[in-house]
């Protein structure tokens, strides 16, 4: 037991070290600034040259064939990569991941080969960026509840609806959307995957103003948008089939780290400087006690980012281990910050630059709910540690065989 | 990054796991839990033949002189079935007592003894109610005699010997205390077995008077002592709590997958889904948490009071978990004295107690991130 690389992965690591070393940009020059608001132009100047560099030495997808691009590696070498790129401030929360990660596999699984030809290099490259158009405002964690509907006429597909949560959708030159195509039919029947650009004429991005005041999301309207069948994506009523595939490669995602930003440091560190009633806040037996809780946590799922580590060093399928990272960090960041507020005392309800620690704990607070939602809620991914993982029975599906016109919606 | 078992490892886990199924079965445990004597000395003998007790001694005291991530498999397999055997007293606390702080004579005379299974031993720590503070140690050892009293030493009745912390000169604190050595068979001992929320595991309180022992270790070390064979002890015990917190999902699984409710099995509803969900993440957590306990105590590494203050708390907070949420799940009949829930309900609380509670541990785990963060 240790946490050596193998003498492979050590070359690679020192290969990948000498060349980020070279080629890394700085956060902020004249290509762009890394550090400017996210999908800002500047930003987005920043993201599109580093990814052309990535692309051009082979490392923008580890794991890709050479032949699409690639680099031909393994997993434990995308990893490797990813942290030793982390390291320099450049990597994180790009816009080209949702693309890569998700729409290109699935583009490359049912597309044609004119498709793949025409599409998989400017995605890698960051000329062109994708995102996925799935949840809708009726279907959230119940995604084959979607409505959205796409219509056959001639060689075309008329497309009304709505979609809600697509991340980079103001930015993004093409995406991958899910329809309902017959809803005279169990709801998982009616489906169809489409690509699409997203120039095309009756696509409308609307952003969402968050209960944080952000705006990380969009909401994308479609009018009467007509998609040419050519850009089906699998047969007509086989959309969920399709989508499976899509979200199977959103689970392969495997981070560097899973501590988040905020975490028992940080808490530490803010005790440290504050006084209770009985001392400083540090020396205080409450809060060394949720600190201690907080740790194991935070230490846990380190520790089980190592043993999924060590199995994609050794070649081997991660366990189902992997899977709990989420639905450990959201709620403990929701707490912890929470926590750190009440240290802060009446100042607690400050913000920014007015807080304690720059708002660092109430902007974790303010995101937390976000988090817990986002990608799979608290509440689905228990479902899927119970159903996948544990091998308890699925959900009795009251919607099963009925046709999706005749389901009650609730309004 | 090679942070796992290897395949040999593995490969013990399973052998281990076999010979327990067949040999530790809950009629075993039950058969200690609910007779008047002690540990189940069969299965006690078993043990021994497989040369377990002797994992992690150094051959030249008379062990397998394995290691330690060989014994921290064996641990989990003993956790898993609640063997009713002084396991954890003669192996992680005794023998680690021992290696710890004794001489190269004790080393030799004792250890080959634990290895073959001709000696059980102990840690006499607790005096009374509360946590155990050097401050509070009133035991005396003075002069080679030793006097005062102990409670709730676990299989404090089948030891033949004991590693005692007792007040050794007068200075204050743990300045002041030593390990002493006894056999527990020297005139002046006396003992008799108390009550237990567990009988699986019989506790004892020994009262000493004028008796006969030797030092383990300084004067003035005791303490330190003590501690240092308290870390590993925990993280031994770690991999025990991961083994039945395991074993109570299994249980709580394979019951919810057979009881109907409602027209349907109870494991169908979200209820119950989502408490055994968590049970897995709180399972997966402490033994990610217990792996790096043994990578620290294979390694003799500096961060092991941390690593081994995190597993403990970790794997006290699954098993207790799995434990009152696994007879939560049974309903009505794992309240039963029929069904094996309480067995699992009442080792999870024992073994939260011994070695100190989760509180002591937080505050040791927290002054180490502290010395951490300030190195």
């Amino acid at each position: 037991m240790d946490f050596e690389d193998t003498k492979e992965e050590a070359e690679f690591r020192s290969a990948v070290k000498k060349w980020l070393d070279a080629n890394a940009p700085a956060e902020k020059d004249e290509a762009g600034d890394f550090m400017g608001e996210r999908g800002s132009k500047g930003w987005l100047a920043a993201q599109r040259a580093w990814q052309a560099k990535k692309a051009a030495a082979g490392y923008a997808r580890i794991t890709w064939p050479k032949e699409v691009g690639g680099y031909g590696g393994t997993p434990i070498q995308q990893v490797i990569f990813n942290q030793e790129e982390a390291k320099h401030n450049v990597g994180g929360n790009n816009p080209f991941a949702i693309g890569l990660g998700m729409c290109i596999p699935t583009l490359m699984a049912y597309g044609d080969k004119n498709a793949i030809k025409r599409y998989v290099k400017p995605a890698l490259t960051g000329d062109e960026i994708w995102c996925q158009l799935f949840s809708e405002p009726a279907g959230g964690s119940d995604v084959a509840g979607l409505r959205t509907r796409a219509e056959k006429q001639g060689d075309e597909w008329v497309v009304n609806g709505q979609k809600i949560w697509t991340t980079g959708a103001q930015i993004s030159d093409y995406g991958i959307l899910l329809t309902r195509t017959d809803a005279n039919v169990p709801k998982h029947k009616g489906l169809t995957m489409f690509y699409l650009s997203m120039k095309s004429p009756g696509v409308e991005v609307r952003p969402i103003k968050q209960a944080s005041g952000a705006s990380g999301f969009n909401e994308v309207f479609f009018t009467d948008v007509r998609i040419p069948d050519s850009q089906r994506l699998g047969e007509v009523g086989q959309g969920w089939q399709v989508a499976l595939t899509t979200l199977m490669h959103e689970r392969l995602a495997v981070g560097g780290g899973a501590g988040g930003a905020l975490d028992v440091p940080q808490l530490m560190a803010l005790a440290r400087a504050l006084e209770l009633e009985d001392g400083p806040a540090l020396k205080n037996a409450s809060v060394r006690e949720r600190i201690a809780d907080w740790y194991v946590r935070s230490a846990g799922l380190k520790y089980t980012t190592y043993r999924t580590m060590t199995a994609l060093s050794r070649g081997q399928q991660p366990g189902p281990e992997a899977s709990i990272a989420k639905i450990v960090v959201a709620p403990k960041l929701q707490d912890l910050s929470a926590f750190a507020m009440e240290l802060e005392g009446e100042a607690g309800a400050l913000k920014g630059d007015d807080a304690p620690a720059h708002g660092a704990f109430q902007g974790g607070w303010m995101g937390a709910p976000g988090l817990r939602i986002a990608g799979g809620t608290d509440e689905i991914l228990r479902n899927i540690i119970a159903e996948r993982v544990l091998g308890l029975p699925q959900d009795v599906r009251v919607d099963k065989d009925i046709p999706f016109n005749k389901l009650p919606s609730g309004r | 990054m090679n942070f796992d078992f290897s395949d040999d490892q593995k490969l013990l886990k399973d052998q281990a796991r076999k010979f327990l199924a067949e040999k530790c079965a809950p009629k075993v445990v039950r058969g200690v839990l609910e007779g008047a004597g002690g540990l189940d000395s069969n299965l006690w003998k078993a043990i021994a033949e497989m040369g377990w007790l002797g994992t992690a001694i150094p051959e030249n005291y008379g062990g397998l002189g394995l290691g330690y991530l060989e014994l921290c498999v064996i641990a989990e397999e003993l956790g898993r079935v609640l063997a009713p055997v002084p396991f954890s007293s003669t192996v992680y606390l005794f023998a680690e007592g021992v290696l710890a702080a004794g001489s190269e004579e004790q080393k030799k005379r004792l250890l080959p003894d634990v290895a073959s299974g001709a000696l059980i031993g102990t840690f006499a720590r607790a005096e009374g109610p509360g946590a155990v503070i050097a401050k509070n140690i009133r035991a005396t050892f003075k002069g080679g005699k030793l006097s005062g009293k102990k409670t709730a030493v676990v299989d404090g009745m089948d030891a033949d010997y004991a590693v005692v912390l007792a007040r050794a000169s007068d200075e204050p604190g743990e300045r002041g205390l030593a390990l002493a050595l006894v056999d527990l068979k020297a005139a002046g001992v006396k003992r008799h077995a108390q009550d237990s929320i567990d009988p699986s595991r019989k506790h004892a309180e020994i009262i000493f008077e004028n008796v006969s022992a030797e030092p383990l270790g300084k004067t003035g070390e005791g303490w330190s002592n003590a501690n240092r064979v308290l870390d590993r002890a925990a993280i031994l015990m770690a991999f025990e709590q991961v083994g039945g917190a395991d074993a109570c999902l299994v249980m709580a699984k394979d019951y919810a997958m057979n009881r109907y409710a409602f027209g349907r099995p109870i494991a169908s509803f979200q209820a119950i889904k989502h408490k055994l969900a968590d049970m897995y993440v709180n399972n997966e957590l402490a033994r990610s948490n217990a792996y790096y306990g043994a990578w620290a105590l294979s390694t003799n590494a500096r961060e092991l009071p941390l690593a081994a203050a995190a597993a403990r708390v970790a794997a006290t907070q699954a098993f207790d978990y799995a434990a009152k949420e696994n007879t939560q799940t049974h309903g009505g009949v794992g309240f039963t004295w029929e069904f094996d829930c309480h067995l699992y309900y009442k080792r999870s609380r024992e073994l939260a107690l011994a070695l100190g509670a989760q509180r002591s541990w937080k505050e040791k785990l927290v002054t180490e991130l502290e010395l951490s963060n300030a190195a």
